[in-house]
C-alpha cells in the first residue's frame, strides 16, 4: 500500500519536475516583451473602444503611441487634452492640443423646409433608403432621417428630432466619426467646437442647380455664391453648386451668414443680433427668410446641437 | 411539362390586360429621353439645343463596350439638354425633345410587309444589333450585342427565348407573341444566324395557352424552332431558371449562360431584332402594359420611349382613386416610381397601379425558423441568415453565403409568414457586398 503511495508521489513529482524545467527555458526562449509603458497608457485611456483615433480600440492607440515615441498625429478625440496630456506625462513627452471637435448635421430639411412628397415603408435603414430611392422631400443628397447615425453612436450624443425628423447632436458628442462613417450621404461632418462653441456651417450638402434645389427645399444651399464674396478671409469654397465653409480658415466673422438668401448658413450659440429690421426685409419675410432677423426660430437654431 | 425544381411561388397572375390588343399610343407633346437606359455606361448625348431631329435619328452614341446607342423616338426640336428625375428620384441627364410632326428616317422602312429573306451574315447582324441600339427588353436592359458576341471555343447549343412572363399582371410580351407572332420568329432566326447555333427554344408557361398555339402553329415554318410550354411557376422568366427548367443545365454560381452553351433573349428583343435587322428600324418603340385591379381599362400600348408615364395612366382611362403605389414593372420584382412625370425608357415592360390596400406592408413579425423562405429560394440561397447577417452588418458572412448570386425575385419575402422585409435586408448586404468585392478587385 505505501509502496503505491511512494510510487504516485515520486513519478507525478518527476513529470512535474521535468515539466517545470522545461517549460522554464521554453518561456526563456519565447519571452514576448511588453512595453509596461502599454499598459500604463491604456489605464489612462478612457477605454470606450470608439475608434475615433483611427485605431481599433484603445488598446491599438497605447500600442502604437508608445512605439512611435512621439505625440505628433494621436489624439483621442473622448479624451481630450485632459488625456492627452496625462498619456504625455506616462511617456515624458509634451502633449499637443488638439482642437476639439463635433459632429455637425449638414442638412436642414425638416418636414416643414422640406416637405413629404413621397412615402417609404421599406426597412428603416439608411444604408438601404439611399440605394433605393432619393428621399421622402425630394433630395437626393438630404437626410433621410431613419437614424442610421444614432445607431452607430456610442455616446448617445445624436438623436433624432421627432418634430424636424433631422439627427441632433448633443454635447456628449466626442467626435470620434462613428456617425460620420454611418451616414450615406456624407452630411455629418467633424469641425471644430470652436470659441465659447461657436460654429459657422452651411447646412446643406445638394450639389443640385438652383432651382430644383430650391423646388425640394426651402433653405437649400443654391450655389448663388454671395457668401463666397462676401469672405474676408477666403474661407469659402465653392464646388458642385454649393458653398462649403472651411472650419481651419473661418475666423467666426458672420457676413455670409447675412448675405445668404436661403439661410442655409447656420450660426450656433452666437448672441442674438440687435433687432434692426429692414423695411425691405420685412416685405421678403416668409417664415424661412424671417430666420434673418431674431426670431423665435433662429433660437431655436441656436440652441440646436447645444 | 417541364419546369425548373429548386424553390419558387405561386403568385396571383391577374393577367387583367391579356385580351387587350396592342394599341399605339397617341404622340406626346414632349419626349424625355434619359441617356442612361441600359445597363453599363450611360451614353453620350450628341444633339444640342435647337437641332432638328428625325424619328430614328442617333441622338447618343454609346460609351464603352457595354453600353448602347439611343435614337430619338419622335421628330421635332431639341427642347434641352438637363437633368431629369428617373424612377428613383435621382437627377440624371436626358434629352427633352419638343414633338412637331412624325417625320421618321428615309432609312427605315415602314412598309408592313413582313420581310422573310435574312441578307445579313453573322457580323453584319451583331453589328446592326449594336447600331440600332437594342438592348434586353425583359427588364435588365442588357446590350443585346455583347451576349452575341461569343468567345472563340465557345459553342451555343441553345438560344433560348424568353416567353415566360412569369411577373404577374404583365402582359405585353404575351400579346406581342399573339400579335407579331411571326415577325417575332423571324428575329429568332436571325438571333440563331448571328449566334451560328441550330436550335431555338421558346419557353411561355402554360397559362397563355394561345400564345403558345399561335407560335406552335408558326414555329413549322422555320427550321430548328421548338416552342416549350412550361409548368407556371414563378420567377421562371429568370435566365438561370428558365435555362434549368429547359435544358436541365445548370450555370455555376457567377458564371454567365455562355457556360453551358445557352444565350437568352426575351421575346420582345426578338422582335425588336426582326425590326431592327429586316426594318433598318432603331429601338425608339416598345409595348407597355398600363394594367391594376382599379384601372378601368387596363392595356398593351406601343409606345415612344420617352413619353411620361401619366400619358399611359390617362390612356387607359385615368388615375383610378384607391392607388396607392405606381410600379413600374410587374408586382414582385417592379420599382415604386416617385412621380408620374417620369418616362418609359428601354426597360419599362408594364405601370401598375396598386390599390392602396395592397400596397401596404404588413406589420413583421420575428422571424419563426419555419425555413419557408430556403424553400422557396430559386438559388438554392438561405435568404433568412442573407437578411440576419446582413441587418448586423455581418458582411463576410453575407459574401460566404454567396449573397452575390441573389436574383432579388422576391420570393422570399413574398412567402415570408412573419412579413419579414427578407429582400431588403438582401438587397442591401448585395449593395455591401458589392462596394466590398469592388474594393478588394481595386487593390
Amino acid at each position: 500500500m505505501n509502496e503505491v503511495l511512494i510510487y504516485a508521489v515520486v513519478s507525478l513529482g518527476t513529470i512535474g519536475l521535468v515539466s517545470a524545467v522545461i517549460l522554464f527555458f521554453v518561456a526563456q526562449k519565447f519571452k514576448v516583451f511588453e512595453d509596461p509603458r502599454i499598459n500604463e497608457v491604456e489605464e489612462v485611456l478612457p477605454s470606450a473602444n470608439c475608434g475615433g483615433c483611427g485605431y481599433a480600440g484603445c488598446h491599438a492607440f497605447a500600442e502604437n503611441i508608445v512605439k512611435a515615441e512621439n505625440m505628433e498625429g494621436f489624439n483621442c478625440p473622448v479624451g481630450g487634452a485632459e488625456v492627452m496630456q496625462k498619456v504625455a506625462a506616462v511617456l515624458g513627452l509634451v502633449a499637443e492640443i488638439a482642437e476639439p471637435m463635433i459632429a455637425v448635421v449638414r442638412c436642414n430639411g425638416s418636414f416643414s423646409n422640406s416637405p413629404k412628397k413621397v412615402q417609404y415603408d421599406g426597412i428603416a435603414t439608411c444604408a438601404s433608403a439611399s440605394v433605393l430611392y432619393a428621399g421622402e422631400g425630394g433630395c437626393s443628397f438630404g437626410c433621410l432621417g431613419l437614424g442610421d447615425c444614432v445607431t452607430a453612436c456610442n455616446f448617445d450624443a445624436i438623436y433624432i428630432n421627432p418634430e424636424t425628423g433631422l439627427p441632433e447632436v448633443n454635447s456628449k458628442c466626442v467626435a470620434c466619426g462613428a456617425c460620420v462613417e454611418a451616414c450615406p450621404r456624407d452630411i455629418i461632418e467633424l469641425r471644430y467646437l470652436g470659441k465659447k462653441e461657436r460654429r459657422i456651417y452651411v447646412s446643406c450638402v445638394n450639389e443640385e442647380k438652383g432651382a430644383p434645389a430650391k423646388k425640394n427645399c426651402a433653405v437649400a444651399c443654391i450655389g448663388c455664391a454671395k457668401c463666397f464674396d462676401v469672405c474676408p478671409f477666403d474661407a469659402i469654397v465653392m464646388k458642385n453648386n454649393r458653398a462649403y465653409i472651411d472650419y481651419e480658415k473661418c475666423k467666426l466673422c458672420r457676413k455670409c451668414v447675412e448675405v445668404c438668401p436661403t439661410n442655409a448658413i447656420h450660426e450656433i450659440n452666437f448672441p442674438l443680433r440687435k433687432l434692426v429690421v429692414k423695411e425691405e426685409s420685412v416685405k421678403a419675410t416668409t417664415q424661412e427668410t424671417a430666420m434673418k432677423v431674431a426670431t423665435p426660430e433662429k433660437q431655436e437654431n441656436n440652441t440646436k446641437e447645444s | 411539362m417541364k419546369t425548373f425544381q429548386l424553390g419558387g411561388v405561386h403568385p396571383p397572375e391577374n393577367k387583367l390586360s391579356s385580351e387587350a390588343k396592342i394599341e399605339k399610343l397617341a404622340l406626346p407633346k414632349q419626349v424625355t429621353v434619359p441617356v442612361g437606359q441600359q445597363l453599363g455606361a450611360p451614353s453620350i448625348p450628341i444633339v444640342a439645343k435647337g437641332d432638328l431631329v428625325k424619328v430614328g435619328q442617333l441622338i447618343a452614341k454609346a460609351s464603352g463596350f457595354i453600353s448602347a446607342h439611343i435614337h430619338s423616338p419622335v421628330s421635332g426640336k431639341v427642347f434641352k439638354i438637363d437633368e431629369t428625375y428617373d424612377t428613383s428620384g435621382f437627377r440624371r441627364p436626358s434629352i427633352i425633345i419638343n414633338v412637331e410632326g412624325d417625320e421618321w428616317m428615309e432609312s427605315i422602312d415602314r412598309n408592313d410587309e413582313i420581310r422573310r429573306e435574312i441578307k445579313l451574315d453573322s457580323k453584319q447582324i451583331i453589328d446592326k444589333i449594336n447600331e440600332m441600339g437594342i438592348v434586353g427588353l425583359g427588364g435588365a436592359t442588357f446590350p443585346s450585342f455583347v451576349k452575341l458576341l461569343v468567345p472563340d471555343g465557345k459553342k451555343i447549343d441553345f438560344l433560348i427565348i424568353n416567353g415566360v412572363e412569369c411577373e404577374p399582371y404583365l402582359t405585353s410580351d404575351h400579346r406581342l407573341m399573339l400579335e407579331k407572332g411571326e415577325e417575332m420568329l423571324i428575329g429568332v432566326s436571325i438571333l440563331m444566324k448571328a449566334l451560328k447555333t441550330e436550335k431555338a427554344l421558346i419557353g411561355i408557361e402554360n397559362n397563355k395557352p394561345d400564345a403558345i398555339e399561335n407560335l406552335e402553329k408558326l414555329a413549322n415554318k422555320f427550321t430548328g424552332i421548338s416552342v416549350h410550354p412550361l409548368k407556371v411557376k414563378y420567377p421562371q422568366g429568370g435566365e438561370k431558371q428558365l435555362i434549368k427548367a429547359l435544358t436541365g443545365r445548370e450555370v455555376p454560381a457567377g458564371k454567365l449562360p455562355l457556360e453551358v452553351g445557352c444565350v437568352v433573349n426575351n421575346v420582345g428583343t426578338a422582335f425588336a431584332v426582326y425590326e431592327a435587322v429586316q426594318k433598318n428600324k432603331p429601338l425608339f418603340e416598345r409595348v407597355v402594359t398600363v394594367t391594376g385591379k382599379s384601372v378601368k381599362k387596363p392595356s398593351n400600348f406601343l409606345v415612344r420611349i420617352g413619353t411620361p408615364i401619366k400619358e399611359l395612366i390617362e390612356a387607359a382611362h385615368g388615375f383610378p382613386e384607391d392607388t396607392g403605389k405606381i410600379i413600374s414593372g410587374g408586382p414582385m420584382m417592379g420599382k415604386a416610381v416617385l412621380s408620374t412625370e417620369i418616362p418609359v425608357v428601354k426597360g419599362t415592360s408594364g405601370i401598375l397601379l396598386m390599390p392602396d390596400v395592397e400596397s401596404k406592408r404588413k406589420e413583421s413579425n420575428t422571424c419563426i425558423r419555419c425555413a419557408k423562405c430556403v424553400s422557396v429560394c430559386p438559388m438554392g440561397l438561405e435568404p433568412f441568415l442573407l437578411a440576419k447577417t446582413a441587418k448586423l452588418g455581418k458582411f463576410d458572412i453575407v459574401e460566404k453565403e454567396l449573397v452575390m448570386d441573389c436574383i432579388e425575385c422576391g420570393s422570399c419575402a413574398y412567402t415570408c409568414p412573419s412579413n419579414l422585409p427578407l429582400l431588403d435586408f438582401i438587397r442591401l448586404g448585395k449593395n455591401k457586398v458589392g462596394q466590398i468585392i469592388r474594393n478588394r478587385n481595386q487593390k
